[in-house]
């Protein structure tokens, strides 16, 4: 066989993939690439394809058409395995088993695992260890199960919604740990919820819907390539008006406030001065990523119409 | 180079602990743990020693020792692979260790080591309770055939189990198991002996392993059916070949 070390391949790569399950199109030509050091957060709404892209990458699913590589080999054979590390959606740990032992086990399935006190300093399972899984709060549970996927020195990480149901402290111990393997080379999938995760995080972002990406560069990039902006103000004008002027997006009324999005803003707020002497409070925000995110889908689904 | 010297290192730790760990996960769980080393125990010291002690004697006690330990085997087997394969198979723990650099038999040889030593233990208890109460004696040789029975004998139902465990959710595996387990050792004279039973149900109980199972261990303690050892061990031997396969078949399509 005459494949090139593994240190100087690509982590993991999906070239085209498709997949369905049943009639339901899961991934329609899902283009994706890791880089070594970096972390890509992958974005989208429930049913985008998210957890599929991550399962081929595993090898748990085999894609119907298009190509996965992970460090150069397909994905899911042993040696692949061996350089990864997984935080999955649904774990499904034994309640019975103390954080040691899990530990322990899964610590025995990698030729270098990292120290049990390093695992723990990480994760920030400090008292745990002797503690049954089925006995920890969910927070803690998330917890013990990203130690779980960095205990055996990853060159790869899966993350799939890793801070789900943690509290902001245990969320920030997590994103300081996940900083510091991304500064250690090592190359990080995140799939989350949470856009200010991303935006803390996130070297790039692929934002994908129905199966495949729709926006693809990093935070910023993403975030300009809907150059909307958000205009709030107190006043008296109707937002069903509004709403009818050009550059207008999208109006929302919230007792005397409205909420404009708008593509530019300054012929709406010119606009809006004029129109209402006593117009107050106003502010312009470029839009989060939240916003950008919302209108990148949109825009996709608005051109899939026409 | 690296990767091939890595691959070729048998990770003997990795196969110890995924069967430590799988014993104590089931040893911790009071519902699987008590009734599967508890019954057979408790049964046989109420229909084999006790009831048994007024009419029989030695025969009855001889004859539900080698019964009810087949009742604990399958116990063991059918719980330790159905009920916990269902389970992990519905949490996600079985794509994340099909995910993970685990051994590829370890999972399936864990399940195995630890249903061994669940058989093993329910053997000893039926064992002292049989010497030490009921003055059941029998050669050394019997002893260890007897067990050395029990806990091959967790083969055929653990592929069973396994199969099952496929197919039925976690929720519904405990029921769908007593519905096989609980008429499968009434149907093949592990409760009642088979002359006891209508004709047509007892014509019936060669279909049934544990039929097979429990007329090895019969041969064993010296109630002989004075059939030969062949075909129990053939029919055992199928059993064990056709579930497995099923059950590969359907637990390695991926999810």
């Amino acid at each position: 066989m005459d494949f090139p070390p593994t240190s100087q391949c690509e982590p993991a790569r999906l070239r085209a993939v498709h997949k369905r399950h049943g009639v339901v199109t899961a991934l329609a030509g899902l283009d994706l690439a890791l880089a070594p050091g970096r972390l890509l957060a992958l974005l989208g709404p429930n049913g985008a394809g998210k957890t599929t892209a991550i399962a081929i990458l595993l090898g748990l699913q085999q894609p119907d058409g298009g190509e996965a590589r992970v460090f150069g080999q397909a994905p899911g054979t042993a040696a692949v395995r061996r350089q990864i590390g997984v935080m999955l959606q649904r774990a499904g740990i034994p309640d019975a088993l103390k954080v040691r032992e899990l530990l322990d086990l899964t610590r025995s399935y990698y030729p270098a695992p990292r120290s049990v006190t390093d695992c723990v300093a990480m994760a920030g399972l400090g008292g745990l260890l002797e503690r049954r899984y089925g006995q920890l709060s969910g927070g803690q549970q998330r917890r013990v199960q990203f130690a779980l996927a960095i205990c055996g020195r990853p060159r790869l990480l899966f993350l799939d919604e890793p801070t789900t149901g943690l509290d902001i402290e245990a969320r920030h111990t997590l994103w300081k740990a996940i900083r510091e393997l991304v500064a250690g080379g090592c190359a990080v999938l995140l799939t989350t919820h949470y856009l200010e995760e991303a935006e803390a995080l996130a070297d790039r972002v692929s934002v994908i819907d129905r199966g495949r990406v729709i926006a693809e560069g990093s935070v910023a990039e993403v975030r300009a390539r809907v150059a909307q902006r958000r205009i709030r103000c107190l006043t008296a004008l109707p937002a069903e008006i509004v709403a009818g002027w050009p550059q207008v997006r999208g109006v929302r009324q919230d007792g005397g406030r409205l909420e404009i999005v708008a593509d530019l803003a300054e012929p709406v707020v010119r606009r809006l001065l004029a129109g209402d002497a006593d117009l107050a409070e106003l502010e312009v925000a470029r839009a989060g990523l939240a916003e950008a995110f919302l209108g990148l889908t949109r825009q996709a689904r608005e051109q899939e119409a026409a | 180079m690296d990767a091939a010297t890595a691959g070729a290192r048998t990770p003997l730790r990795a196969y110890l602990l995924e069967a430590r760990y799988e014993f104590l996960r089931l040893l911790r769980t009071p519902s699987f743990s008590l009734p599967t080393l508890l019954f057979p125990a408790l049964f046989y010291l109420l229909f084999g020693v006790l009831l048994g002690s007024h009419r029989g004697g030695h025969v009855a006690a001889r004859y539900f020792l080698a019964t009810y330990g087949v009742f604990g085997v399958m116990g063991v087997a059918l719980f330790g692979f159905g009920a916990s394969v269902a389970l992990d198979r519905e949490g996600g723990l079985l794509a994340l260790k099909r995910a993970l650099p685990m051994p590829p038999a370890a999972y399936l040889l864990a399940k195995t080591a630890m249903a061994m030593i669940f058989a093993t233990a329910v053997s000893v208890l039926l064992a002292a309770i049989a010497a030490g109460l009921a003055g059941v004696s029998l050669s050394p040789w019997q002893w260890m055939a007897l067990l050395a029975t029990n806990v091959l004998g967790v083969l055929p139902f653990a592929a069973i189990g396994l199969w099952l465990g496929g197919i039925v959710g976690a929720q519904g595996a405990p029921a769908v198991i007593n519905l096989i387990y609980l008429p499968m050792a009434f149907l093949s004279g592990l409760w009642v002996p088979l002359g006891m039973l209508p004709p047509t149900l007892a014509s019936l109980a060669q279909l049934w392993p544990a039929y097979h199972l429990a007329a090895i261990a019969l041969r064993i303690v010296g109630q002989d059916t004075g059939q030969p050892w062949g075909p129990h061990l053939a029919v055992l031997a199928i059993v064990t070949v056709a579930f497995g396969l099923l059950a590969w078949r359907r637990l390695a399509r991926p999810a």
